[in-house]
């Protein structure tokens, strides 16, 4: 399999997006999206991304599953600050923490999930230090926040080693 | 009964998806600096892809889909190389 | 408008709920950025119009074809996976650039750059 397609999932992902686009499970559609998967996960070769093996699928769920719901919760605080925004300046600020991942799509992915929950922003990555710059909007719970991103990034060093 | 109920939520979602544009481009115009500009911007392209969708629903014509996966990739985009040329000056290095 | 008194009532009411509250979380996320007082505060707001806005008015456009057309279209999908993949990305972007620019400028009030490796091991 790896011989044919060098990066299987990518590839398989390409393939399912071509038929979305058509909106056609036609045998030219497929013929035609077959091909193009594979010659793209080729020119992924090219670029040298970084590889890495998933391991533990159910605990990739459970995350995923955590990652929605603290967005939603997020999603419903944030609102209610930025409508109250008007009467008191939201309590907001930097808060840095320590993050122990060496995996550069671990890294992203914490990156990615941080930024798309509304209560958080990411910053900076301090590689040498190990440490991790963020903005919060409410640094009233900084503790609540560092649990979260800590537990985040347990998660992804399982998955992702 | 059913049908007007339809109408009038359908034009409401507008109206506030128009607002949500004005205030995006309120940011836009007045700044103060550039990346709230940028952001404002990027907010805008949004706007209007949601906006796009929701004419979409009310015509029930799908050519709006496909303005609206245009204008989603192209904001990106910009707002990448935007983003790009606060931090460095250039955008292509 | 003759096409959406076709939907079944179900459908219809779904199909206004999800697009007024995705409307009205797309007007809270733009109203964040008008209100909130600094740059940083204001990086959280989109956010909302594209995990909330975005997600749910998209739903509303599935649901609405998928009802009419009588066959499942998931294309608007597309559009979700763009922009919960994408937005991330520019908004990282963009608070980097910016945390960047006010370090340049000597602003107070943003974190100082940590130390580089040869000044943390003479510590």
């Amino acid at each position: 399999m790896r011989a044919w397609l060098p990066y299987p999932l990518f590839s398989i992902a390409l393939f399912l997006m071509w038929l979305l686009l058509n909106q056609s499970v036609a045998p030219g559609s497929i013929v035609v999206g077959v091909f193009l998967s594979a010659l793209l996960g080729w020119v992924l070769v090219k670029l040298q991304p970084t590889r890495s093996r998933l391991h533990r699928l159910g605990l990739m769920g459970s995350l995923a599953l955590a990652v929605a719901a603290d967005i939603v919760r997020s999603n419903v605080a944030v609102a209610g600050i930025i409508l109250r925004a008007r009467g008191r300046p939201a309590n907001t600020g930097f808060m840095s923490v320590d993050v122990d991942l060496e995996n550069e799509n671990a890294l992203a992915l914490l990156a990615c999930i941080l930024t798309a929950t509304p209560g958080t922003a990411w910053l900076e990555y301090d590689r040498r230090r190990k440490s991790l710059l963020i903005h919060v909007l409410d640094i009233d719970n900084e503790d609540l926040w560092r649990r979260t991103v800590k537990r985040y990034a347990a998660g992804l060093k399982e998955i992702l080693q | 009964m059913i049908a007007l109920a339809i109408v009038w939520s359908i034009l409401l979602a507008q109206v506030m998806l128009a607002l949500a544009m004005a205030f995006a481009l309120y940011r836009m115009i007045k700044g103060p600096r550039a990346q709230d500009r940028i952001l404002g911007l990027d907010t805008l392209y949004m706007n209007a892809m949601l906006m796009l969708l929701a004419f979409g629903v009310r015509t029930a014509n799908s050519i709006y889909f496909e303005t609206a996966l245009i204008i989603a990739l192209i904001g990106f985009v910009s707002s990448i190389a935007f983003a790009k040329f606060l931090m460095r000056g250039e955008v292509i290095e | 408008m003759s096409h959406l008194t076709d939907l079944p009532p179900w459908a219809a009411i779904a199909v206004c709920g999800l697009l007024l509250f995705g409307a009205a979380m797309t007007l809270i996320g733009s109203l964040g950025l008008l209100r909130l007082p600094s740059f940083y505060d204001r990086l959280h707001a989109p956010t909302i119009a594209t995990s909330g806005g975005t997600i749910l008015i998209c739903l509303a456009s599935m649901l609405c074809f998928a009802v009419l057309q009588s066959r499942w279209i998931f294309h608007e999908l597309l559009i979700i996976f763009f922009i919960t993949v994408t937005t991330p990305v520019t908004l990282m972007l963009l608070g980097q650039a910016t945390l960047y620019r006010d370090r340049v400028e000597n602003r107070q009030d943003v974190p100082r750059k940590p130390k580089p490796a040869a000044e943390l091991d003479s510590e």
